[in-house]
């Protein structure tokens, strides 16, 4: 009987420990997972504001007005300060950081004298413009062992509470990949663009105008699917099924699925319900080797826009990832590009096919402008370019400013260095609207250490 | 007569020997070099190598030759054009390509190897190559050349979507991958375009990492379902989505409404589904 309630009273005690400890183990889990979440944030978010601030810092160089030079440096002045506080968020004071605190006190310091000053009355000398040069070259050094470290965490798995608890627990022989990488890493590399997104692609405000300018009339399901059929030129054998769109979407859409009963290959593709127009399309397949160039992807593409006539399409720029051509088209009118309506498509390198189409911006924001006569020369505005700029190139084009408001302006393209930007410069006053440093390729990093 | 049939089968002969001759000499320049594509901007592979090595052997391309036809190259194969009478159009077509292979040297076998084993080099006419690579390979900077993504032709470079680096795009294919690696493509495309989209948004942090790792955004990223190898898919649907692609019609959330615990998440608007998630304002 004594034996009995002891038996149960020590089980019930083991049980309950084992219950307690479980329960320990999963919150200290999740804890970690936790912990290791804001480091990781503040390590990733740290890389990607230091490749901002290089870009940004890019710009400034290639920059005239000073309309446009204080905003940009209070810019700087503000990832400056963002980048800092995540340099404070990681778990270590022994990496190192120095030299990026350093940087990021300098460049802070350095933007926020220049950005409050009034740079009309007092420009930036000549020292300034080389000092910043020399920041400019220091955050590309940065960057690239930044990038390096990061893809060294990204690709082995490395987490930062390991580094920590080796440390905690004293233990030298812990893997210190983090901190080797950190000490070991130190490359030069070319610098990437900025958050901006470029001028063909368009921002969530302006997004949410909903089609206003889409001719036709309402379709029904059965005209969605001939049309998608009509799109994704698939054979008459083909699968569909369609769903309408839920409520809380702002325009009328048809969600079309097309699935050939040979292969196991489907698109898809959402249609307005105004007109019938296609808002993206999407085939999924794989694509093995490269058979064609790109510029015959291009010319299937363009083909396609013909034979759908979409017209009066310009090819704004063209890149190869891996197996893909990828095309970006922006509708032209009296020889002016109209960035605003922009067009993406995506084509197969080995047989052409179109594989990826996505219209939503072009749309949206596509009709028929008047488009206002140029005020200044081409000269005139020319003058306003930062003379240390070599222009290559120029045109008229309506870009969305920043505050969201189509402008006409002269688009000059040059080099700096050996960077290539894009210059904006507003037709009617001169203002220079946009400063853009463009894409440079990425260098493929090795599996150091 | 006899003289002139005879003459005539002279011309005819030497004729004939021209023709033959001139097309093998043809070939035996052009033995190794272009294949028959037009080379455009944003191309990569074995024909942009060979276009900026020629290019640098011209003087006219001062950059890393890494196999990607950016805007470096662009700029060099226009002024190239322009000093040697084409037209201007940043194209190599079979006309630039003929005056680009007459003009210059191309040494295949310097370039690959340098590339192969990850020097930093230059193949500038006039100088002795072997003054323009590393004495011998120091074997710091091993490359086994299409080490990342499956890149075709050993370039050495990638083309990124403007304004994402290589890291951003492979963080982003994680969160995809760990969120959601079971659904169907386009699913995993509207997977990557909220993200971006809540990164446009004035209600989410303003980068990709911070909506990422925004505390009890995402479940992946909380049970820590995100540290799983991203596969090909995912950094595929990922790319697409940044360069615009976005199947979930502008939505901020998604859900899966059979594991969902939260009540609020069936307030929100919805747009559609597509696979297991239901996609919201």
């Amino acid at each position: 009987m004594l034996k009995g309630i002891l038996i149960t009273v020590l089980s019930v005690g083991v049980i309950g420990t084992a219950v307690w400890g479980y329960q320990e183990h999963r919150e200290k889990n999740a804890i970690l997972i936790n912990a290791e979440n804001n480091y990781q944030r503040a390590f990733h978010e740290l890389t990607y504001e230091i490749d901002v601030l290089h870009d940004k810092i890019g710009s400034t160089l290639a920059m005239n007005s000073r309309s446009s030079l204080s905003p940009a440096l209070a810019d700087v002045w503000r990832i400056t300060s963002q980048a800092h506080s995540d340099v404070g968020q990681l778990p270590l004071s022994l990496l190192p950081f120095n030299k990026t605190e350093e940087f990021l006190a300098q460049i802070g310091e350095f933007s926020y004298k220049a950005a409050i000053r009034d740079l009309d009355k007092d420009p930036l000398t000549d020292e300034e413009y080389q000092s910043l040069q020399g920041l400019y070259k220091q955050a590309a050094d940065i960057q690239s062992e930044l990038r390096n470290v990061q893809h060294m965490v990204v690709k082995n798995d490395l987490r930062w509470m390991d580094v920590e608890t080796a440390l905690a627990t004293n233990n030298e022989a812990a893997d210190n990949t983090i901190i080797d990488g950190f000490q070991t890493v130190e490359k030069t590399v070319e610098g990437y663009d900025e958050t901006d997104l470029g001028p063909a692609f368009v921002s969530m405000q302006k997004k949410d105008e909903n089609y206003q300018y889409l001719e036709g009339k309402e379709i029904s399901k059965k005209e969605a699917v001939s049309e998608a059929k009509k799109y994704a030129q698939s054979p008459d054998d083909v699968k569909a099924t369609v769903a309408e769109n839920g409520e809380g979407s702002d325009y009328g859409f048809f969600s079309v699925s097309l699935r050939s009963p040979k292969e196991s290959i489907e698109t898809n593709l959402d249609i307005t319900k105004k007109g019938g127009y296609p808002i993206w399309l999407i085939t999924a397949r794989g694509v093995k080797q490269q058979k064609i160039s790109l510029e015959d992807a291009h010319q299937s593409a363009v083909k396609f826009l013909r034979d759908n006539e979409f017209e009066d399409l310009d090819l704004f720029e063209s890149v190869q990832y891996d197996q893909m051509g990828v095309f970006t088209f922006v509708s032209k009118q009296d020889d002016v590009r109209i960035y605003p309506d922009s067009i993406k498509m995506k084509v197969a390198l080995d047989n052409g096919q179109i594989l990826g189409f996505s219209a939503e911006d072009y749309l949206k924001s596509h009709h028929k402008r008047d488009i206002p006569q140029a005020v200044l020369a081409k000269e005139e505005a020319r003058e306003k370019i930062n003379s240390q700029l070599k222009i290559m190139d120029d045109r008229l084009a309506i870009i969305l400013n920043d505050s969201n408001e189509e402008v006409l302006c002269y688009e000059f393209t040059g080099t700096l260095g050996e960077d290539t930007y894009r210059i904006y410069i507003n037709s009617e006053n001169g203002r220079e609207e946009k400063v853009e440093k463009l894409q440079n390729a990425e260098p493929i990093y090795e599996d150091v250490v | 007569m006899m003289k002139q049939l005879l003459m005539f089968t002279k011309v005819m002969l030497i004729l004939l020997l021209i023709a033959t001759t001139i097309p093998m000499a043809e070939l035996d320049k052009s033995a190794n070099a272009f294949s028959n594509q037009v080379i455009r901007q944003g191309a990569i592979g074995d024909d942009v190598i060979e276009l900026q090595a020629r290019l640098q052997y011209l003087g006219f391309y001062n950059g890393k030759i890494d196999g990607v036809f950016g805007w470096g190259t662009y700029w060099a194969l226009r002024n190239f054009q322009y000093e040697f009478g084409l037209d201007i159009d940043g194209l190599a077509g079979s006309g630039t390509k003929e005056k680009l292979v007459s003009a210059s040297n191309y040494d295949k076998q310097y370039v690959k190897n340098q590339i192969n084993q990850g020097n930093s080099f230059t193949h500038y006419g006039g100088t002795d190559l072997s003054q323009q690579a590393p004495a011998n390979n120091s074997g710091s900077n091993q490359n086994d050349g299409n080490a990342s993504s499956g890149n075709s032709g050993g370039t050495t470079s990638a083309n990124v979507p403007s304004g994402f680096s290589e890291n951003d795009i492979q963080m982003m294919a994680n969160a995809v991958y760990g969120e959601a690696r079971g659904e169907p493509y386009i699913g995993q495309v509207a997977v990557a375009a909220v993200i971006l989209n809540r990164v446009e948004s004035a209600s989410f942090p303003d980068t990709v990492y911070g909506v990422i790792f925004e505390p009890r955004a995402f479940t992946a990223v909380a049970d820590g379902q995100i540290w799983l190898t991203p596969n090909e898919t995912a950094r595929e649907a990922v790319i697409d989505a940044i360069n615009g692609w976005d199947p979930s019609g502008d939505a901020l959330y998604y859900f899966n409404p059979d594991t969902a615990t939260s009540p609020w998440i069936w307030t929100r608007p919805q747009i559609k589904k597509i696979g297991q998630h239901i996609f919201c304002k």
